[in-house]
C-alpha cells in the first residue's frame, strides 16, 4: 500500500516539475507581459498544487497535509491579486505612454 | 557525489549567479530583483544547513523588507539614473564564475570529513581540551529560562550582543531622520499609490494583515522552544504595517506621536533597565536570577518585537512627513 502511495505521489511531483517547466519556458519566450502572466500563473498554479498533493501524500500525517493546504491557498491567493496587480500597472502605462504620444502627436501637428 | 549534494550544489551555483546579477546587471530594477532572488537563496541555503531562525530573519528581512526599500528608493530617483551602465565582459565573468565555483567545490572536498565529524568550531575548542561550545550551551541550558539552545544564546548567554543590535537599529533609524528637512517637501511622497482604489488588493491585504498579526506572535511565543523570535516576529509585524500602509489602510505614522516614540524606545529602554537592575540588585550586567530569566527573557522580547516591528516599518515607509518632526 505505502508502495503505491509512494508512486502515486512522486508521479504528481514529477507533473508538478513539468507544469513549472512549462510556466519558466512562458515567461521567457512568451511575447508580452499578459502572456507571460498568464503562463506564470496558471502552470505555478497548477504545479504548486501536485507538488502539494504529492508532498502531503508522502508526509502521511494529517496535520502535515493540512499545513500544506494553507501554503497553497496562500500562494494561490496572492498569486491571484499579484498577477492582476501586474497586468493593471502594466496597462495603466501602456495607456499612458498612447496618450502622451497622442498628445505629442497633436502639438506636433499644431506647431507645423 | 552523492545525491544529497545536488541540490547544495544548485544553491551554491545560484547564490553565485544571483550575487554576480545583482552587482552588475545594466539597469537598476534588474539588480534589484536579483537582490531579492538572492536574499530567497540565502535563506533557503540557511534552511538547508539547519538553521532555520537565520533562514525565516533572512527571507522576511533580507528579502522581504529591503526589496521594498528598494523600489521605494529607485521611485524617488530621476530617470536617468535608473541604468547602471556595468558591463562585465562575459569572458571574465564566466572564467571568474569558473574558479570560484571549481574553488568551493576543492574546499567542501578538502574540509568535508572535518565537517562531519564535527564541525569547525567544536573541532577547534576540542584540541585545546575545553568543552565545545554547543556542549557548554547544552550544560547551562536548564537555568536560562528557556527550552531553545538559540534564544538562550541570543537573549541570555549572549545577551549584550542582542541589546546592541537594538541599538543599531535605532541608530539607523536616527541616522535616517537626520537625512530629511524639518518641513515636508516631497507632496509626491504622500499621494496614493495606483493600486489603492482596487477593492480586491485591498480585501487581500485586509485578510492578510491579521494573519501576519498572528503568525508574528506565534513565532515571538515559540522562540521560547523553538525557531523564532524577537527580530523574526517584528519583521513579520513590520511586513504587515508595510503591506497596509501601501496599499492605503494605514493612515501615515507619525513621529510627533509620542507611543510610536515610545514603541520606538521600548525595547532598547526594557533591556537596558533590565542590565541596569542585575547589575545594582543581582550578580552582575544582564546576569539574570534563573527563578525569573524565563519571565524576564519574555518580556524583553516583547518588547523588542514592538520596537523592531515599528522601526523596521518606519525605516521603509517612513516620508519624510512622518520622520521629521
Amino acid at each position: 500500500m505505502s508502495y503505491v502511495i509512494d508512486t502515486v505521489a512522486w508521479i504528481l511531483m514529477g507533473a508538478a516539475v513539468i507544469f513549472f517547466t512549462t510556466g519558466a519556458l512562458g515567461l521567457l519566450r512568451f511575447p508580452d507581459v499578459y502572456c507571460r502572466l498568464h503562463a506564470v500563473t496558471k502552470t505555478d498554479t497548477l504545479g504548486l498544487g501536485l507538488l502539494v498533493l504529492g508532498l502531503a501524500l508522502k508526509s502521511g500525517s494529517f496535520s502535515t497535509a493540512l499545513l500544506l493546504l494553507i501554503i497553497w491557498l496562500l500562494v494561490l491567493a496572492s498569486g491571484a491579486v499579484n498577477c492582476q496587480l501586474l497586468a493593471r500597472y502594466t496597462l495603466d502605462v501602456e495607456a499612458g505612454a498612447a496618450q502622451s504620444a497622442i498628445k505629442r502627436a497633436q502639438g506636433d501637428h499644431h506647431d507645423t | 557525489m552523492t545525491l544529497e549534494l545536488m541540490p547544495d550544489i544548485v544553491l551554491g551555483a545560484l547564490l553565485l549567479l544571483m550575487a554576480w546579477g545583482a552587482l552588475y546587471a545594466p539597469t537598476r530594477y534588474d539588480a534589484m530583483a536579483l537582490f531579492v532572488a538572492f536574499g530567497v537563496v540565502v535563506a533557503l541555503i540557511w534552511a538547508r544547513l539547519g538553521a532555520p531562525d537565520l533562514a525565516l530573519a533572512e527571507a522576511a528581512i533580507g528579502a522581504g523588507l529591503t526589496g521594498v526599500l528598494l523600489m521605494q528608493a529607485a521611485r524617488q530617483l530621476p530617470a536617468e539614473a535608473s541604468v547602471t551602465g556595468k558591463r562585465m565582459p562575459w569572458f571574465g565573468s564566466s572564467l571568474l564564475f569558473l574558479v570560484l565555483t571549481c574553488a568551493m567545490f576543492a574546499a567542501h572536498i578538502l574540509t568535508d570529513s572535518s565537517f562531519k565529524q564535527a564541525g569547525i568550531d567544536a573541532s577547534a575548542t576540542r584540541l585545546l581540551g575545553g568543552p565545545t561550545v554547543p556542549e557548554m550551551v547544552t550544560a547551562a541550558l536548564p537555568n536560562s529560562g528557556v527550552s531553545y539552545p538559540v534564544t538562550a544564546v541570543l537573549l541570555n548567554f549572549r545577551a549584550w550582543d542582542t541589546l546592541l543590535e537594538l541599538l543599531v537599529l535605532l541608530l539607523a533609524l536616527t541616522g535616517v531622520r537626520q537625512l530629511y528637512p524639518g518641513t515636508p517637501q516631497h507632496p509626491r511622497a504622500n499621494t496614493a499609490s495606483p493600486p489603492q482604489a482596487w477593492p480586491v488588493l485591498l480585501s487581500w491585504a485586509r485578510f492578510l494583515a491579521p494573519l501576519l498579526v498572528l503568525l508574528g506572535g506565534f513565532l515571538l511565543w515559540r522562540g521560547a522552544s523553538g525557531p523564532g523570535g524577537a527580530f523574526q516576529a517584528g519583521a513579520l509585524l513590520a511586513s504587515a504595517a508595510v503591506m497596509l500602509r501601501l496599499t492605503g489602510l494605514l493612515p501615515p505614522l507619525r513621529w510627533s506621536s509620542f507611543l510610536l516614540r515610545l514603541a520606538v524606545i521600548l525595547g532598547a529602554l526594557l533591556f537596558l533597565g533590565v542590565a541596569l537592575a542585575s547589575l545594582a540588585f543581582g550578580d552582575g550586567w544582564l546576569v539574570y536570577p534563573t527563578q525569573w530569566a524565563g519571565a524576564l527573557i519574555i518580556l524583553i522580547e516583547l518588547a523588542a518585537t514592538l520596537s523592531i516591528a515599528v522601526t523596521l516599518s518606519l525605516l521603509v515607509i517612513g516620508e519624510s512627513e512622518d520622520l521629521s518632526s
